[in-house]
């Protein structure tokens, strides 16, 4: 089978030899060998074979931008002697993805283990490039891992995995309990008393807002879709998407916030900008909300001089009978390129990075990623820490509950860098400009219809 | 017909020392051929690499489209009509035929002025005033988008600074009226002293004997400017203005990084540059971003050509 695709390969590049000419010369591909590529076996791989993958000496590439890895990643060399890692930074997110989807076109290059946020996994999965982790990994893994995070990293179908959780981001909402208690206000538990109390503080004192909405952050906008009960993107798996952006909870959200934003009870910044930074660290903005597991230790960095003053708390619900709801906004994974050489050791460092309580702990304490696994997440070095920054509030046990109240059922569409790009340039404009966003959301889901129907998908 | 055809040079005086040849070239010619063509050989292998080959490949490729399902498929030049009915990309074109109206203009006329008091020798501090104008263009213009990006800043850049302490509010310089003013402002401020070089260096070329028949005629500092120098430089002036035609539709860094502080003031498709990358890397159809790079490509040779056709043409009729 792979000898007649080798030979196939061969006369494929006989006869486009002047193209790889071209090619060659105009990108500077690094080495790599033309042996055997992974073709992913059925059957579960023996711990036999692991145990002689794990021995051989064997070179991985890993691509990440979480900084610090290296430390986990010693970690991991020092358990399997044999294996040594190049972790490479080449870019943060949409830069980060370019170069892979650029490494992976061209064949040469990719890397072995490479860093995916849950959004964009099946956009990998579409274009067949992620090894289906199934046969290297034992099957108990999966009871190891919040399920809602677990669901993030499989197929369409639930029948393959992709890649490795390594962190989440469950929302909910920081407050300053200095500014909300000068006025009187308390943290809101709902969306309604949110509002009320964005009304209440900004007319207190017309420099201070209760949040800010970011006109270029989809991601927030989407995991609050998530969280109204919306299910705005679907994949079969195969050739139909689903696309539905202007269903009524959906229109409830944009409605929500447009009414907000036009009577100017909120700020429109855009997000990690100088701007945004200031007012977080000024007091422009009494909170940042709605926002995720992650920004608590974002915030310590980005805010330092307001040491004290903060303080976690549930993201505001629409529905303040029933039990609380949640969504999840960033997180990311380790996933297995389906080009690597070494498919056993690439799946167990994506597999023991994120998994091996030592390192786990390491990425959640020390590079401050939320933890995805039950074990980290409940250990009592994670989530008894009372961080002063907050006025010893014990932050990661309100988001480890928070984690736990996340639809599992939210699912992506295989083409998410556009869908965010097309919502930006729709929603994410209406509310910079202050405008229509209910209307936006029409032209953002027409947009995602004529792309995807451009691609060649069926649409529902 | 005219008198300017009877002026017109006759073509090589033929020496009656050189018999005609017609059996090729002598032996010494060849020779000196051969030098040549091993000398442009470097050139010509360079050049055939990173211009010819990817454009033809580009221009291939344009001729596909590549679905995320589906594969890839001919079709013609399906591409460039779906290009031509492009809001996205004929805004952009628009956009940036604006920008050269305004912008290029400004920036050559300016040029132009500090290159004659330059040359005319008025100024105090010459070189220091020459070295600070062109030094901006020696700051990257990731650099400089970054920097006036600060000054720009609508709460902590210095315009803003100033404003909120005489209690009046700021120009809105990243707001979507200002921006492509913005822009222009940072191109000035970048390519000014670029085109100054080029002006200034064609200036110290003219032949002082020129100076001193106008001085004779009685023209003073403006009007040995308007006339001789001016003139004298044209070639120059329309070197400039075709690279400040090429470089503003192919304008992408300083929007690009403005982006990252105005992220909804300046879209994905803000210039037809920055569409066709974003329509490659994001929306992933490099056939369509290469059709597109291939329409701007045959905008800019069209803008280009005109620029200097219309040029030559006033010098035939000054002529």
């Amino acid at each position: 089978m792979s000898r007649t695709k080798i030979t196939w390969r061969r006369q494929a590049m006989g006869l486009t030899a002047g193209m790889a000419v071209a090619a060659l010369a105009l990108t500077a591909c690094s080495g790599g060998g033309s042996g055997d590529k992974a073709t992913g076996p059925a059957a579960a791989i023996s711990q036999a074979d692991i145990d002689k993958a794990m021995t051989t000496p064997t070179k991985l590439t890993f691509w990440t931008w979480v900084p610090d890895i290296e430390n986990e990643v010693k970690l991991f060399e020092a358990a399997y002697p044999a294996i040594t890692v190049d972790v490479v930074n080449v870019g943060q997110g949409a830069d980060h993805y370019k170069k892979m989807r650029s490494a992976l076109q061209a064949g040469k290059g990719a890397p072995d283990v490479a860093q995916i946020e849950f959004q964009h996994v099946q956009s990998f999965a579409l274009g067949d490039n992620l090894l289906d982790l199934t046969p290297y990994i034992p099957a108990s893994t999966s009871a190891d891992y919040v399920p809602w995070v677990w669901k993030q990293v499989l197929s369409t179908d639930g029948s393959k995995i992709w890649s490795i959780p390594q962190d989440s981001g469950p929302m909910g909402g920081l407050y300053r309990d200095d500014i909300l208690k000068a006025h009187n206000i308390a943290v809101p538990t709902t969306w309604d008393e949110f509002a009320t109390a964005a009304k209440t503080l900004h007319a207190a004192d017309p420099n201070v807002y209760l949040t800010n909405m970011p006109g270029n952050d989809m991601g927030q906008f989407t995991a609050m879709l998530w969280q109204a009960g919306a299910r705005p993107f679907g994949w079969d798996g195969d050739k139909q998407v689903t696309i539905n952006v202007t269903s009524p909870e959906a229109t409830k959200v944009a409605q929500y916030w447009q009414d907000l934003i036009q009577a100017g009870d909120v700020s429109v910044d855009p997000d990690f900008t100088d701007t945004w930074y200031q007012g977080l660290a000024n007091g422009k903005y009494a909170g940042w909300a709605p926002t995720a597991a992650w920004a608590p230790v974002f915030l310590q960095g980005t805010a330092a001089n307001t040491s004290g003053l903060w303080r976690a708390a549930n993201i505001p619900q629409w529905d303040a009978s029933g039990s609380p709801v949640s969504a999840n906004w960033g997180g990311s994974s380790d996933a297995v390129m389906k080009s690597t050489q070494n498919p056993i050791a690439a799946a167990q460092l994506a597999l023991w990075i994120n998994h091996d309580p030592a390192s786990t702990l390491m990425l959640a304490n020390t590079q401050f990623l939320f933890p995805t696994t039950n074990a980290t997440l409940t250990s009592k070095e994670f989530s008894d820490l009372a961080p002063e920054f907050y006025g010893g509030q014990k932050v990661n046990q309100v988001f480890a509950d928070i984690s736990k109240t996340v639809p599992e059922d939210f699912s992506w569409l295989p083409f998410m860098d556009y869908a965010y790009s097309a919502g930006q340039e729709s929603v994410g404009k209406a509310i910079a400009d202050k405008g229509d966003i209910v209307g936006a959301l029409k032209a953002w889901q027409d947009a995602l219809t004529t792309y995807a129907k451009q691609q060649g998908f069926t649409v529902k | 017909m005219t008198a300017a055809d009877v002026r017109l040079p006759q073509g090589p005086p033929t020496t009656p020392t050189e018999p005609v040849r017609r059996r090729g070239p002598s032996p010494m010619r060849r020779r000196e051929n051969a030098a040549a063509y091993i000398l442009i050989t470097p050139f010509v292998v360079v050049f055939a690499l990173f211009i010819v080959v990817p454009l033809v490949y580009s221009g291939y490729l344009s001729l596909f489209r590549d679905q995320l399902v589906g594969g890839t498929t001919f079709v013609a030049l399906d591409n460039y009509t779906r290009a031509l009915t492009d809001s996205s990309f004929l805004t952009g074109v628009g956009r940036m035929a604006i920008f050269l109206l305004i912008q290029v203009p400004i920036m050559l006329g300016l040029a132009l002025v500090f290159a004659l008091l330059l040359d005319s020798g008025v100024l105090y501090l010459q070189r220091f005033v020459r070295l600070g104008i062109f030094i901006p263009y020696a700051v990257p213009s990731v650099i400089a988008a970054l920097m006036w990006g600060y000054l720009y800043g609508p709460d902590f850049g210095p315009a803003a600074q100033i404003a909120k302490n005489l209690h009046i509010s700021a120009p809105p310089f990243l707001s979507q009226n200002w921006m492509l003013g913005s822009i222009m402002n940072i191109v000035s401020w970048e390519f000014i002293g670029y085109n100054m070089i080029i002006l200034y260096a064609a200036l110290r070329s003219i032949p002082s004997e020129l100076f001193d028949a106008a001085a004779v005629d009685g023209a003073g500092r403006v009007r040995t400017a308007w006339s001789i120098k001016i003139p004298a430089i044209r070639p120059a002036i329309i070197l400039t203005a075709i690279f400040s035609v090429i470089g503003s539709f192919q304008l992408f860094n300083e929007p690009n990084l403005l982006r990252t502080i105005a992220p909804n003031v300046i879209g994905i498709d803000y210039t037809p540059n920055m569409y066709a990358y974003n329509l490659a890397f994001i929306n992933r159809d490099s056939n369509y971003a290469a059709a597109i790079a291939f329409i701007l490509g045959v905008v800019i040779m069209v803008v280009s050509y005109s620029v200097q056709l219309s040029t030559q043409r006033k010098e035939r009729a000054a002529r």
